[in-house]
């Protein structure tokens, strides 16, 4: 009976692995979407107080974490056609690029919050409850916002660290590299957002 | 035993051993069929809980004032009867248990696309429903917002909401794998021959469905983690004092949840759909409008959350789009019970448990689906709005019909998941018995909601006694019916009569393999060539 069980697990479907994987990218887009929404129509309610508070904003970190996140969308991008040309190591190389431009987006983050925390910007201060209500709601979406990308990250990261032990073991080879493809379409996905989520902090003033 | 080759040599899906023993061969299984069960069984037990949070609510409501319980205990109890019901048993109901037990085996796969994902599913459904439970044990008593969690109270209210949202949010998860899991089955998975027009009824059902969990479970996941971060953070999203809008909540939530009343109406209306023309012996009349008209719910649904705040401060153009677009929603599920009607017409019926039970789910649907145009008018709605009206029309709907949908799926599939037959009689017996108190339970609230009774109070006025009583003693008499069936049910798993493959002499595909069926479903898979209603 046992020969049965493998060959359960052994059923192999690329076409139906991505396509999973685009469905899921798929809700990931509307669970911010709902945050998007919040974000217009509050937008919308205060419009001067969205645009004041936007100049608290530092838009160089803004660019720069663009930056590296475009880049690592890149470094992905070429490790999965490395793969392709059997070069296991230049693969490795990649994607290890990728979780450090992901680790200093992370830094930047870091120093960005803090540096809003120790100006008493952060939900619950006492400087927010002074400020208007329009400003509250920005800091309130800024911090919802990019947390819940920056959390996206780390998942991501989690995810390449894994295809990458897989990659190790050879179990991610030229011919069986879907699992590799899809942490790179989620991989583009957090990019993505952050993509929409710097205009409309940082740019828009 | 029948001619079909899938019958014997392998072992059931039951006997199988794996590589685990005892519980864990259940609880770390990949095999569709046990994941089904594992539904079954965990909903079987969370049910039980709810509808005895339900007989205590009706017995509180037998006479004015306190009766058994306070005000504060009946806030929590429909809270809880609330969040079980929707989160844990009818959204992911029929898809989870039958869903999983025969969409492979109706298109002819071995298993579904993602097995593990499958298998992680249920766990994070068993992980969310621990959360959400756990809301009734911790910290500062159990939570009293209704199941929708309405801004600003839920944020405002010194219970332990925490648990329980973040147990739906969890449950999301869930919802949202199985919906990803049944979509690429059904689209790469179909066996040789069955075009999507040759696909059976049930499958289609799970596909619109599917679509439906996938594309606004998402939605409600957000809104609910927007709740936690101000309850947790004091980020204003919902709350007034903030600048927050507590409508905003109310769209974000409806846009998720009023879909979610087709994720629990349309697997129901599959099942339907597969029951009449076994025992009509008959081709389903108009297959194609049926699957139209599934999808058709499904896109259109999307757009009529907005009936759910008629009374909640919308713009006029916005109140009439929204119950224009709810009468149009009636059409498709008018267009399917004229199908299933017509299918019975002329036709040489035999009669039989299931098959009452898809005559009672017409009965009770369709008394839902009337009182729901009711609800969907402007004027009518204004003042049924909040009344005991609107009670017994979702009962109608969602217990009446996914609720029978879902006893009508397992006394048709019940010899097939467990090779074993019920006790006939017994079963006509608690159907006829559910049925009658079920009717007692639920008509008279649409008479005390017209006269004025608000929803989710534990106490009324004089005038409402009378017909509070007959529905509370129609409560009694409901859970009586229950507890026959389901008895009858567990009893029959052990010492029923061993079933045939097909003892209802279906013609789709799950009636080909042995009862229960093996591992692995098919031996061979099959190719499909007829449709998939073949009865000459």
């Amino acid at each position: 009976m046992n020969d049965h069980q493998v060959h359960i697990d052994e059923h192999r479907d690329d076409e139906g692995a991505k396509t999973g994987m685009w469905i899921f990218i798929f809700t990931e887009l509307l669970l911010f979407g709902g945050l998007f929404i919040a974000y217009s129509v509050y937008r919308y309610l205060n419009p001067l107080a969205f645009h004041l508070a936007a100049e608290e904003l530092d838009t160089t970190l803004g660019t720069i974490n663009t930056v590296i996140l475009l880049v690592s969308s890149m470094t992905i991008a070429m490790s999965i056609s490395a793969i392709q040309y059997k070069n296991k190591k230049l693969t490795l190389i990649l994607m290890a690029v990728t979780m450090l431009l992901a680790l200093a987006f992370m830094v930047n983050k870091y120093f960005e919050w803090s540096g809003k925390i120790s100006h008493g910007i952060y939900p619950g201060s006492m400087t927010l409850q002074e400020a208007s209500r329009g400003e509250l709601l920005f800091f309130g979406l800024y911090y919802a916002m990019t947390g819940l990308h920056a959390l996206h990250i780390l998942i991501g990261m989690a995810f390449i660290g894994y295809v990458m032990h897989l990659v190790v073991k050879n179990e991610v080879q030229h011919d069986n590299f879907v699992i590799l493809e899809n942490s790179g379409l989620y991989w583009h996905l957090v990019d993505l957002i952050w993509i929409f989520l710097f205009p409309l902090f940082y740019l828009i003033t | 035993m029948s001619e079909t080759v899938n019958q014997h040599t392998e072992v059931s899906y039951l006997e199988y051993k794996g590589r685990f023993k005892g519980l864990f061969a259940w609880i770390f299984s990949t095999d569709h069929k046990r994941i089904g069960l594992l539904y079954l069984y965990s909903m079987l037990v969370l049910f039980s809980v709810a509808a005895l949070l339900g007989l205590a609510m009706k017995i509180e409501l037998i006479a004015p004032g306190k009766t058994i319980m306070d005000a504060q205990t009946y806030n929590s109890f429909f809270t809880l009867h609330g969040i079980t019901m929707i989160f844990l048993i009818v959204v992911p109901g029929l898809p989870a248990v039958f869903g999983n037990f025969f969409l492979p085996i109706m298109i002819g796969a071995k298993d579904v696309a993602f097995p593990k994902l499958n298998l992680l599913s249920w766990w994070i459904y068993i992980i969310g429903a621990f959360i959400a439970l756990s809301a009734q044990f911790l910290g500062d008593g159990p939570p009293d917002t209704g199941w929708t969690f309405y801004a600003p109270y839920s944020f405002r209210t010194g219970t332990n909401m925490l648990p329980a949202v973040t147990g739906a949010f969890v449950l999301g998860f869930s919802s949202i794998a199985t919906g990803i899991n049944f979509i690429v089955t059904v689209h790469r998975m179909r066996a040789p021959g069955m075009t999507w027009m040759k696909m059976p009824l049930f499958p289609w059902a799970l596909y619109g469905t599917s679509w439906i969990q996938v594309l606004a479970t998402p939605i409600v996941g957000v809104t609910l983690l927007m709740i936690v971060l101000e309850r947790t953070m004091q980020i204003g999203f919902f709350d007034p004092a903030l600048g927050g809008d507590p409508i905003l909540y109310q769209h974000l939530f409806w846009i998720y949840s009023h879909p979610a009343v087709y994720i629990m109406i349309l697997p129901a209306m599959g099942v339907i759909s597969e029951i009449i023309p076994t025992f009509a012996r008959k081709t389903i009349f108009g297959y194609k409008a049926i699957v139209v008209s599934t999808l058709a719910i499904a896109f259109v649904g999307y757009f009529v959350w907005g009936h759910h705040m008629f009374t909640s401060g919308m713009s006029g153009t916005a109140l009439y789009t929204f119950s224009i677009l709810t009468f149009f929603v009636a059409i498709p599920s008018a267009i399917k019970i004229f199908n299933w009607v017509a299918t019975l017409h002329k036709a040489s019926i035999d009669i039989q448990t299931p098959f009452l039970w898809a005559l009672s789910f017409l009965f009770v649907f369709m008394v839902g689906g009337l009182s729901g145009m009711v609800l969907g008018a402007l004027s009518t709605n204004v003042h049924l709005h909040d009344t005991a009206f609107v009670v017994a029309h979702f009962h109608f709907i969602v217990f009446g019909g996914t609720g029978y949908a879902f006893f009508g799926a397992i006394h048709y599939w019940y010899p097939k998941m467990f090779g074993r037959m019920y006790d006939k009689s017994w079963a006509n017996i608690g159907l006829a018995i559910f049925f009658t108190g079920f009717n007692i339970l639920y008509l008279p609230m649409f008479y005390l909601g017209m006269t004025g009774m608000p929803r989710r109070y534990y106490d009324y006025v004089d005038e409402f006694h009378g017909p509070n009583i007959v529905s509370s003693l129609g409560a009694l008499l409901m859970i009586s019916g229950l507890i026959i069936i389901i008895t009858n049910l567990v009893r029959s798993a052990k010492h029923g009569e061993p079933a045939e493959a097909d003892p209802w002499k279906g013609k789709t595909l799950e009636w080909t393999v042995a009862s229960p069926p093996s591992l692995e479903n098919f031996e061979e898979i099959p190719t499909v060539t007829k449709h998939p209603y073949g009865y000459e």
